[in-house]
């Protein structure tokens, strides 16, 4: 059996009434951004796997006269397919996922402007002010491009964090910090100087000349004690109602 | 045992099997199930061994230890034959009594079936209201065997689905036949089986995989256990079956790392097979080849969802990938994967062997076949049900379920665990159907049902299924990990007494926009037990939001001004 010549197959599809032709495989989110129709996102970059995350991409498909939602930094195209990148229903799921992220960082400048954008109320729930928004662009910018691994992510659902390994921080990040710039909200950043304070302190090095400070010579008297990590509480079990 | 040449052997081998046992002969099957496990049936099995060996019966009686007979609040559950009397909640103190009894025929009146409002007893499992209501194609043979048994499934019968199909039956008429038979997947969703596998099975690779989905994590749920764990073979025999009208060499059973029992019976079976030539190279002299693996889970929920199932499978942490090209074209490493549910497959033999037209002859318009359901809650009798499909909800939650205990009145019904959904009691007379069930916005689900009475809190209902899956959430998508996140926190408040008026207009914001938007079936179902409350139960919610933020109270105004 001879394979199909896939490559090069052109596909037409049309996208906020503008149609185009671009090469089978392309993501919806690719052929909007070669038209220079624009779609928000936060956790893709161009320089990694497509992740679909954020959810922020999310639009309207019309594929054989049904109607679906779909994020565009995963989906290909298809010939005949209708996007729409606005819509009434779109436009919500965005605003929500924005308040929602809000409650994590409610003054990240990508966030404040597609709150602006979409009428997203940065007060509607509760803060519980982390100041990540998970999308993951410094652990997979650390995996897919610089292959390192230095940070990961730990647990799962609302209580998953970002996490510097400090056996791999130490020796990798302090020449590279290049995931810091990805991040929307500098918590990046904040997660990988609270690693060095607790892990492998003492390796910023003083200005030339600068005077020697008390607690240097405190320090020298201290014993070296390995740090050792406190696990987060167990989230209290709830009882079925009976 | 020798390795199995032909169909023609296997053949003589059941026959052989047969001819050493007297169906006349006494029995004694002590249920060996979780729940039974649980209230230390191992201490009565081994009191009836000892007792057997004591009086010198050996050879009178036999005896074995089984997977779940399905009365499980009632157990130890120990079923003796000929007559498969049933004797509930036995101790081992009953046991020389119960084996006397047994030799010489006779009933242990103390120890069978009382109806709780009449007194009216019921010895034989047909006279049982819990078991005479049911249709027990998948379950009935788990008290007639020892799991770990391959000779047990035989004489039952065993493994002759599968030589029908690889001697008399091409892959095609094995596919035919299925798709015929309109066997919906039993994991939730219903979609037909055999449309499934002829996905997989016309997708071009030539390496392609097929799955049991045995991780059953939903909450309530409990009948793939009972089948895995009671009558393995029957899912393996399945399994090869769908293998060999797909075009797969491989098969990969993914269960709980977290149930000893499933794991050691399905492990002995998979030996087993392997031995007698039912796994392997060339399967019974046809040429067809075999493998299959067992894999655990890593303890997450999610890691039931598909395409989360075949990361594991792969190596990898089970985060679900979008599916815009389906697993059963590119899953476990890009190969088409065709993955059933655990139900799904236990089907596939007894088609083959009765038929399509037997199996449509089950069932209603669109959903064919019995259904198992782990029937618990407010319910006087709870445990593994298995009923045809169409069969109104009435049947299992009175008939069988014994209705509500302790003179209360029943209130709702929820279906499908944590991402079921609740309909109120009014809608009883809906049959067990896909579809319909679906439009009544309590989908079946995997099949766990849970009966509520008066006394039940809705509001707290749906709050104790969504801390469930809040703590399952990946937490890769947006909409899944925040959005049920802020639900709990928001059904919380209105629980404790600090709802506010605006809390239902963001909970009907956050279902909306997390079924909408998250990446996997998980995120995407997760509001449904709460929109059916809100959709049935909506006032609960407003009489609570209005009892609990007191007229005047300075801090609730200033909230209510926000």
């Amino acid at each position: 059996m001879s394979e199909p010549i896939v490559q090069m197959v052109q596909i037409t599809l049309q996208i906020d009434g503008q149609e185009t032709t671009v090469p089978a495989g392309t993501t919806v989110l690719k052929a909007a951004q070669q038209l220079g129709v624009s779609i928000p996102t936060l956790c893709h970059h161009p320089k990694l796997e497509d992740y679909g995350g954020c959810r922020l991409c999310l639009v309207e498909v019309e594929s054989r006269g049904r109607t679906n939602y779909v994020v565009s930094c995963l989906y290909p195209v298809e010939n005949g397919l209708v996007v729409r990148t606005r819509s009434e229903k779109v436009d919500k799921v965005r605003r929500l996922i924005v308040e929602e992220l809000m409650a994590h960082a409610p003054d990240a400048p990508e966030l404040v402007r597609l709150a602006y954008e979409y009428g997203a109320d940065r007060n509607r729930f509760e803060k519980e002010a982390s100041f990540c928004v998970m999308c993951g662009l410094c652990v997979r910018y650390c995996d897919e491009v610089k292959q390192k691994r230095a940070v990961g992510f730990i647990e799962n659902g609302h209580v998953r964090e970002i996490s510097f390994i400090p056996e791999i921080a130490a020796k990798e990040c302090w020449s590279c910090q290049e995931c810091f710039a990805l991040c929307p909200t500098s918590y990046a950043q904040a997660a990988y100087f609270l690693t060095e304070a607790l892990a492998f302190p003492g390796r910023r090095k003083k200005k030339e000349g600068a005077p020697r400070r008390a607690e240097e010579d405190l320090m020298a008297k201290i014993p070296a004690v390995p740090v050792t990590f406190v696990k987060r509480p167990p989230a209290s079990k709830t009882e079925m109602a009976s | 045992m020798l390795r199995l040449q032909t169909a023609a052997e296997l053949e003589k081998l059941r026959a052989g099997i047969l001819a050493g046992r007297d169906p006349a002969k006494p029995c004694i099957a002590v249920c060996g199930g979780a729940a039974c496990d649980g209230l230390d049936s191992a201490a009565v099995g081994t009191a009836f061994a000892a007792e057997i060996k004591k009086q010198g019966l050996e050879a009178k009686v036999d005896f074995r230890i089984t997977g779940c007979h399905g009365l499980c609040n009632k157990g130890p559950n120990v079923i003796a034959g000929p007559g498969d009397v049933c004797y509930l909640e036995v101790k081992p103190e009953d046991v020389p009594e119960v084996v006397a009894s047994t030799v010489k025929g006779e009933v242990v009146d103390r120890l069978v079936y009382r109806d709780p409002s009449t007194g009216a007893k019921a010895a034989h499992m047909n006279e049982i209201p819990f078991y005479k209501h049911q249709m027990r194609i998948l379950l009935g043979d788990i008290p007639r065997i020892d799991p770990t048994s391959i000779d047990d499934y035989i004489g039952v019968g065993g493994y002759s689905a599968l030589a029908k199909a690889l001697t008399r039956m091409t892959p095609d008429q094995v596919l035919e036949e299925v798709k015929r038979a309109n066997l919906r997947g039993r994991g939730g969703g219903g979609f037909p089986a055999g449309l499934k596998w002829e996905t997989t099975r016309n997708a071009p690779e030539k390496t392609k995989y097929v799955i049991v989905n045995g991780h059953e994590g939903e909450s309530a749920a409990f009948m793939d256990r009972a089948m895995l764990t009671g009558n393995p073979h029957r899912v393996i025999e399945g399994l090869i079956i769908g293998a060999y009208a797909i075009g797969a060499q491989q098969g990969f059973i993914y269960t709980r790392h977290d149930s000893p029992s499933m794991a050691r019976h399905i492990t002995k079976a998979l030996a087993q097979a392997a031995e007698c030539g039912l796994l392997g190279k060339n399967i019974l002299g046809t040429g067809f080849d075999f493998e299959v693996e067992l894999h655990f889970d890593v303890g997450i929920f999610v890691s039931g969802e598909s395409s989360a199932l075949m990361r594991s499978i792969e190596g990898n942490a089970p985060e679900p990938r979008p599916k815009y090209i389906r697993t059963s074209v590119s899953g476990i490493w890009d190969k088409p994967s065709n993955l059933n549910n655990v139900e799904t497959w236990a089907n596939v033999p007894e088609i083959i062997n009765r038929g399509a037209d037997w199996y449509t002859s089950i069932g209603s318009e669109k959903s064919k076949g019995t259904k198992l359901v782990s029937l618990s809650g407010h319910v006087v009798n709870s445990g593994v049900v298995e009923v045809p499909m169409g069969t109104p909800l009435r049947t299992i939650v009175f008939d069988i379920g014994g209705g509500v205990p302790d003179g209360r009145a029943p209130k709702a019904i929820h279906f499908g665990g944590a991402m079921g959904g609740s309909i109120p009691i009014g809608m009883i007379d809906a049959p067990l159907d896909f579809d319909g069930m679906s439009k009544l916005g309590a989908p079946i689900g995997a099949g766990g049902l849970l009966v509520m009475n008066e006394d039940t809190d809705m509001i707290e209902m749906a709050r104790y299924l969504l801390d469930f899956l809040v703590k399952e959430s990946c937490g890769k998508c947006t909409p899944c990990r925040e959005g049920m996140w802020q639900m709990l926190k928001i059904l919380t408040d209105i629980v404790e007494g600090r709802g506010r008026k605006f809390d239902l207009e963001r909970l009907a914001d956050l279902t909306e926009v997390t079924s909408l938007g998250s990446l996997c079936a998980l995120g995407k179902t997760s509001s449904d037990p709460l929109k059916s409350m809100l959709r049935y139960f909506k006032p609960e919610f407003e009489a609570r939001i209005a009892a609990g933020s007191p007229a005047g109270s300075a801090a609730a105004a200033g909230r209510e001004a926000r």
